[in-house]
């Protein structure tokens, strides 16, 4: 009794509610919020049209947006190699042939599913300068630490170091990739005298370059939408948020403060378009450019 | 293979122990700070192992701060949010694996490029609807997309899995008389455990995790979950201790802290096995 005509209505049936959740939460809202980049709209009267001036605003007189885009470039730009050479690292560590794999291997990863507003509470206590634990230990050193989170210039160094806690994902998608390297390449190449390092650089790499994309693009666009992290740090250290002096203005946090701060919902708009611009170009650069360094077999 | 120098292992272990002492390090910091006094915080330099280790701060942040509210809160918000995406999901993935109709894969492929859209851009509009709906401070704003399929990257997931799955057991089910739905439910989703575990994990995560969305769409303080309670609290001792964030009582924070990460870890020691192996797998075949 299985005809075409049951497939369909299974499919609508099944599928209906996910087509159906796709229109009202992502197809819409996404063509509306297009819509509202051109418009004035503050809530409180209806969208009005106002042509490209919400992009001018932004590009030529709305220094908060600039602030906003160095500070998460420069995170994405440290914090994205820094987490995956972590990540690399301890994956060659434990790629060895070590006694209780897999508990290390569920102790490294653990810190990447905890909730992020909690590490941010938590270092942000570490890191405070008056009383935190790492003034203490510098203390033992006969070194007087400062108040990092207060400093305008170690603010976002603190988060991005916060944030290299988190390489579990990258981290246990770079061992599967290694336990795919065949073994025999190894044996052959050690017998050929190949060292540690030459076998890691022309065996390795270019087997694994494949992971090493997928890892950066993930790492590349989860470090432009920070924002849990940016937002829960200035909430703990009992600072504007963005502050001090917009060293942690992510631009999440800035587009949520012009949203739902200010109500600037056309402005805030635009900045959404504009990340999502961003991350599709990015993306695929990261792709283009992939072609000269990503090895696929066969 | 060649045997290893001793001194290589060494090396080997040392550097996982010191690797992993810093990896715990700032939960072993929460914990220990969460069983002190105040005036063990306060003192300079604060003690570094609370003397006797006061139990008592999980009973005063948990009646005193009504913060089993907001643990009961995310418990409901999460278990909604999971039941709603393993009742649309598991049939989504169903249609797009086993269903044949025309466009299949067109539309497929749609409901896959939204996991490049940022929430950023559907937020605004979203939160203007729902406001619209008058469904701002309720847990809807929170529930309903779930329950819509809102998981897409678990239904890409889920189908992945039931793929690989003979069509030819469809064949003897439907043969037997059984319906679709008895097939997935009965057939399917059985064989795809680790599967549905692995999406299960995510979801709870995700929404345990998520400070962003209810940040937005809660207001009223009996509502809120955890991640927002905590920051409420936090700047609630701020304005008591006059702003001073030496003064802070960091014991109740950590304690609060420790309530919100305890149920993930716990959650992660039961499945870590295969929710990792399911993270691998996912990473070098996508």
């Amino acid at each position: 009794m299985n005809t075409r005509r049951a497939d369909r209505l299974c499919f609508w049936l099944f599928a209906g509610p996910a087509l159906a959740g796709f229109l009202a939460f992502s197809l819409w809202p996404m063509l509306y919020s297009l819509w509202l980049s051109f418009c004035q709209y503050e809530v409180i009267a209806p969208p009005r049209f106002i042509g490209v001036q919400n992009y001018v605003y932004l590009f030529l007189h709305d220094p908060s947006f600039w602030a906003s885009v160095r500070v998460t470039l420069a995170f994405t730009v440290v914090q994205v190699p820094l987490a995956l050479i972590a990540a690399l690292a301890f994956a060659l560590l434990l790629h060895q042939p070590v006694k209780a794999r897999g508990f290390w291997r569920a102790l490294y990863f653990l810190p990447a599913i905890l909730p992020q507003a909690a590490y941010a509470v938590i270092f942000g206590y570490i890191f405070q300068g008056d009383g935190g634990l790492l003034n203490q230990l510098l203390a033992l050193g006969g070194i007087e630490g400062k108040a990092w989170t207060m400093s305008a210039g170690w603010a976002l160094p603190v988060l991005i170091m916060m944030s290299l806690w988190a390489f579990g994902y990258p981290m246990v998608i770079f061992l599967a990739g290694l336990q795919a390297v065949p073994r025999e390449l190894f044996e052959a190449a050690h017998i050929d005298g190949a060292g540690a390092w030459a076998r890691f650089r022309h065996i390795t790499l270019p087997l694994i370059s494949p992971v090493i994309l997928f890892n950066l693009v993930m790492g590349v666009i989860a470090a432009l939408k920070v924002f849990d992290l940016a937002y829960a740090f200035s909430i703990t250290q009992n600072i504007p948020p963005g502050g001090p002096a917009r060293a942690t203005l992510f631009y999440g946090l800035n587009l949520y403060q012009q949203a739902f701060g200010f109500f600037h919902m056309g402005l805030a708009s635009a900045m959404a378009w504009l990340l999502f611009l961003f991350i599709m170009v990015v993306t695929a650069i990261n792709f283009r450019i992939s072609r000269r360094w990503v090895h696929y077999e066969n | 293979m060649h045997r290893r120098h001793p001194a290589v292992t060494f090396c080997l272990y040392a550097l996982l122990i010191a690797g992993a002492l810093v990896m715990v390090l700032p939960l072993g910091w929460m914990v220990l700070t969460s069983l002190k006094t105040y005036p063990e915080i306060l003192r300079h330099p604060p003690a570094w192992l609370p003397a006797d280790p006061q139990w008592e701060n999980y009973r005063t942040v948990w009646d005193g701060f009504a913060y089993y509210r907001f643990f009961l809160n995310s418990c409901f918000v999460s278990g909604m949010i999971i039941a709603g995406t393993l009742l649309t999901c598991c049939p989504a993935a169903y249609a797009f694996a086993f269903c044949e109709v025309r466009h299949k894969e067109l539309f497929f492929a749609l409901l896959l490029s939204t996991l490049m859209l940022p929430a950023q851009v559907t937020v605004i509009p979203l939160f203007q609807a729902f406001a619209t709906l008058g469904w701002v401070d309720t847990y809807l704003p929170l529930i309903v997309p779930a329950w819509l399929g809102g998981n897409v990257f678990g239904i890409f997931l889920l189908r992945q899995f039931f793929r690989t799955i003979p069509k030819s057991f469809i064949e003897a089910a439907r043969m037997d008389g059984a319906s679709e739905w008895t097939i997935l439910w009965r057939l399917i989703v059985p064989m795809s455990l680790p599967a549905v575990l692995t999406v299960v994990v995510f979801t709870f995560l995700w929404s345990w995790n998520d400070l962003f969305n209810p940040l937005i769409y809660l207001q009223s303080e009996e509502l809120v979950t955890l991640p927002v309670g905590l920051l409420y609290f936090i700047a609630r001792a701020e304005q008591l201790t006059g702003g001073s964030i030496g003064q802070q009582p960091w014991h109740l924070v950590m304690t609060l802290a420790t309530v919100m990460v305890l149920p993930v870890i716990a959650v992660f020691v039961f499945v870590q096995r295969r929710f990792i192996e399911g993270v691998a797998a996912g990473g070098v075949k996508g």
